[in-house]
């Protein structure tokens, strides 16, 4: 079986950055043998679960208002199979946090994150979500959402272009190819403890 | 009769200050009685309370009121304070003007002031189980750790009386009794335009009674700025309002500009008025994209979307940015204009005016948006006043509250524009006077850019800015309503205290009479109406 590698439509592997991190996974995904008909599968489900991602917005200020642009005609992310996006997390596939959070939405953002069902992913959108960006010296700002939930992909911006978040929802998609379905992502939900 | 002398055959001890705006300095025992005398003055009633500034002076805390007139438009502000740091009581104005309720609510939560008399002493902001008051200026930074347990909401809210021997006696208020329904709307809810959240008590399908809960993006802006130098405050006005980004940069220019003595060349004046127009423009499209879209149509959407990237290209082209732009700088603007700027305006506007009416083809005279939105959610002329609900929204009454017309600034006193009002007070109305007011933007542009004058766009600054001690206060007309700067300089490089005036905050403090006895599908089409931008009422 040959090397698994993250294809995107119309971007060259070369042209991302980053990719060590993603060759890094690609061993660590050889590393124990593959099985083909497992790795076949895996590699099917992978690609219909990369290009169909329902996100689910929690989107507090300006950066929202920049992802609204992307559901609009110019930008249009139908193109790239994200266009559904929920406003319930029971729904969703990947959380992007768009705007700053603050010390007050913290506890619902948790809970929000909890209630997203396994395999969930986290986009951290713009400068406040990576590090409190210019609020950082606040009282009442959280510097950096990776401090409370795990984040996959961290888009810079304050707010990022409609092309800073394709690419890092690209990146995204680029991760989703390279996990193992069966006996990884599908099996990471913790079962339910019977009492 | 002068306003000085009005104040001091109430209160003969009443002191006068002229440092920037004139402030009348009155003890707080008479604060109520000249509040409720310029309230109620038969030549020229102050019945508009612009803001209630809290403050923290050292010795002493207490609070500015800043008054306007909507006849003649006069403007004071009242100061009034109290030496007792540990239990700060002031009388309560809430009786006089409604807005004060939530307004005393701000200043309680970040002073500790308790406004005696006033119904609805919860904290505003920050959690209940918030320990201390951030805006005092001996508050402790880090003494709130981050607390991931989940905040429990009272049902109660405290009100402060005082008993005749100078005791104090707290009584509780119902919000929600146990046997309300209460819905809990948001604070993530795709409709509420950010993190806002309303605690909704329904009858049936009948809304009850909305109690809007805020502080989900509250960022501590105004004590961020204490810390800041005048040109690093900047960059945090355009992530208050982000629709209204240029115009409460504008602002806070304006303010710094009229309080050092910097004299700002036409050039960058005419720049910094197309620019405010244009955003206005953007925004207003914004509102119609997302009223419709709350509504649930989602073909206009697209509608608003691709005439606002089209102004988001030409503020891209200019300033660098697309939403955010970072543009107006002390002393000017911070680049020249792009040498298409021009034409590309041109261009929308011929296009804009050839296209508005898909807008309304599809929206306006549809059956479904009419009955859902005529009729529905009236505020008063009265209640606008009362509630301060400035821009559009109060415009939409019958209330004549445009800066522009009023306080003009910039080059709106040099060109032609009429002030949309309409006088139904309903969703219609609001929407109808965004719309017009597209209109009435474009026609201020096309008065403006051809005739730009060449020179110079910045007055080069000194990197360090002083300001002579005083208050100093700016307003502009930003996208949804009166967007003020409140500036207390004690002679520093950065400021001793830089408030806001939220242009949301009224809105959301008037959704609870607006939507009273209204179908909560309703609600979400007021809300829209009103055209709140949540960051910008928790700063």
């Amino acid at each position: 079986m040959g090397m698994r590698e993250p294809k995107i439509r119309s971007m060259k592997y070369e042209e991302f950055k980053n990719n060590d991190y993603l060759e890094e996974m690609v061993k660590e995904l050889n590393a124990n043998g593959t099985n083909v008909v497992v790795t076949t599968a895996d590699q099917l489900i992978d690609w219909g679960r990369s290009n169909s991602i329902w996100s689910f917005l929690l989107g507090t200020s300006c950066c929202a208002i920049e992802f609204m642009t992307l559901g609009a005609a110019r930008y249009d992310m139908a193109r790239f199979g994200f266009e559904v996006t929920r406003n319930s997390p029971r729904q969703a596939d990947v959380m992007l946090v768009l705007g700053t959070i603050t010390n007050k939405m913290a506890p619902l953002m948790k809970r929000l994150y909890d209630q997203i069902a396994e395999p969930k992913y986290v986009v951290a959108v713009g400068g406040c979500t990576i590090s409190g960006g210019p609020f950082r010296k606040s009282y009442h700002v959280v510097n950096g959402i990776d401090k409370i939930i795990p984040v996959d992909v961290y888009i810079p911006g304050c707010p990022p272009r409609p092309e800073a978040f394709y690419y890092g929802l690209m990146q995204l998609q680029r991760k989703i190819k390279l996990e193992n379905f069966f006996g990884g992502v599908n099996r990471k939900q913790p079962k339910p403890v019977e009492e | 009769m002068d306003i000085k002398n009005k104040i001091s055959n109430i209160v003969p001890n009443a002191e006068f200050k002229e440092q920037g705006d004139l402030i009348a300095v009155v003890p707080a025992d008479s604060l109520h009685k000249v509040a409720e005398a310029l309230r109620y003055d038969k030549e020229d009633a102050m019945d508009y309370l612009r803001e209630i500034v809290g403050m923290d002076w050292g010795e002493t805390l207490g609070a500015l009121y800043y008054l306007e007139s909507t006849t003649s438009h006069n403007r004071i502000v009242l100061r009034t304070e109290t030496s007792d740091r540990e239990n700060p009581m002031l009388p309560s104005v809430s009786d006089l003007w409604k807005t004060a309720i939530i307004k005393e609510r701000e200043a309680f939560d970040f002073f500790g002031i308790k406004f005696i008399g006033n119904p609805d002493m919860r904290r505003l902001f920050l959690r209940e189980d918030w320990v201390g008051f951030p805006m005092r200026k001996d508050y402790d930074l880090k003494s709130n750790e981050l607390n991931m347990s989940n905040e429990v909401n009272a049902d109660t809210t405290e009100e402060y009386s005082l008993n005749p021997d100078g005791t104090l006696s707290c009584k509780h208020n119902v919000v929600f009794n146990p046997e309300d329904f209460v819905v809990n709307i948001g604070p993530q809810h795709p409709s509420t335009h950010g993190a806002l959240r309303l605690r909704t008590a329904l009858d049936g399908e009948t809304v009850k009674k909305v109690d809007p809960v805020c502080g989900y993006i509250h960022r501590g802006i105004e004590k961020m700025n204490e810390s800041l130098t005048y040109p690093q405050t900047l960059a945090l006005t355009d992530r208050l309002d982000y629709l209204s980004a240029h115009q409460s940069r504008h602002a806070l220019c304006m303010c710094i500009e009229k309080a050092a003595g910097i004299e700002i060349s036409e050039r960058a004046q005419y720049i910094r008025t197309i620019m405010d127009e244009l955003q206005r423009i953007d925004s207003h499209l914004l509102f119609y994209s997302c009223l419709v879209l709350d509504m649930g149509g989602f073909t206009p959407f697209f509608y608003g979307f691709r005439e606002r990237e089209m102004v988001l290209d030409i503020f891209e082209e200019t300033t660098g940015g697309r939403l955010i732009q970072n543009y107006n700088m002390i002393g000017g603007v911070q680049a020249d204009l792009h040498p298409d700027f021009q034409k590309k305006v041109k261009e929308f506007i011929k296009h804009m005016r050839g296209i508005i009416h898909e807008y309304h083809e599809i929206f306006t005279g549809n059956v479904i948006a009419t009955t859902r939105l005529k009729g529905v959610g009236v505020l008063s002329r009265e209640d606008a006043i009362s509630y301060a609900t400035t821009g559009g929204t109060g415009r939409a009454s019958g209330w004549s509250n445009d800066v522009r017309k009023h306080h003009p600034y910039a080059m709106y006193d040099k060109v032609d524009f009429k002030e949309i009002v309409y006088t139904e007070g309903d969703s219609f109305a609001r929407y109808m006077v965004r719309m017009d007011e597209i209109m009435e933007s474009m026609h201020i542009i096309e008065q403006l850019i051809d005739n730009i004058p060449e020179g110079e766009y910045r007055v080069k600054t000194k990197p360090i800015i002083r300001i002579p001690e005083g208050n100093y206060s700016a307003s502009v007309e930003s996208s949804r309503g009166e967007f003020g700067v409140f500036l207390e300089s004690h002679g520093d490089k950065s400021p001793y205290r830089l408030h806001y005036r939220s242009t949301g905050l009224p809105l959301v403090h008037a959704l609870d009479s607006v939507c009273r006895g209204e179908k909560l599908a309703d609600l979400i089409a007021i809300g829209a109406s009103m055209d709140f931008v949540i960051p910008d009422i928790d700063r």
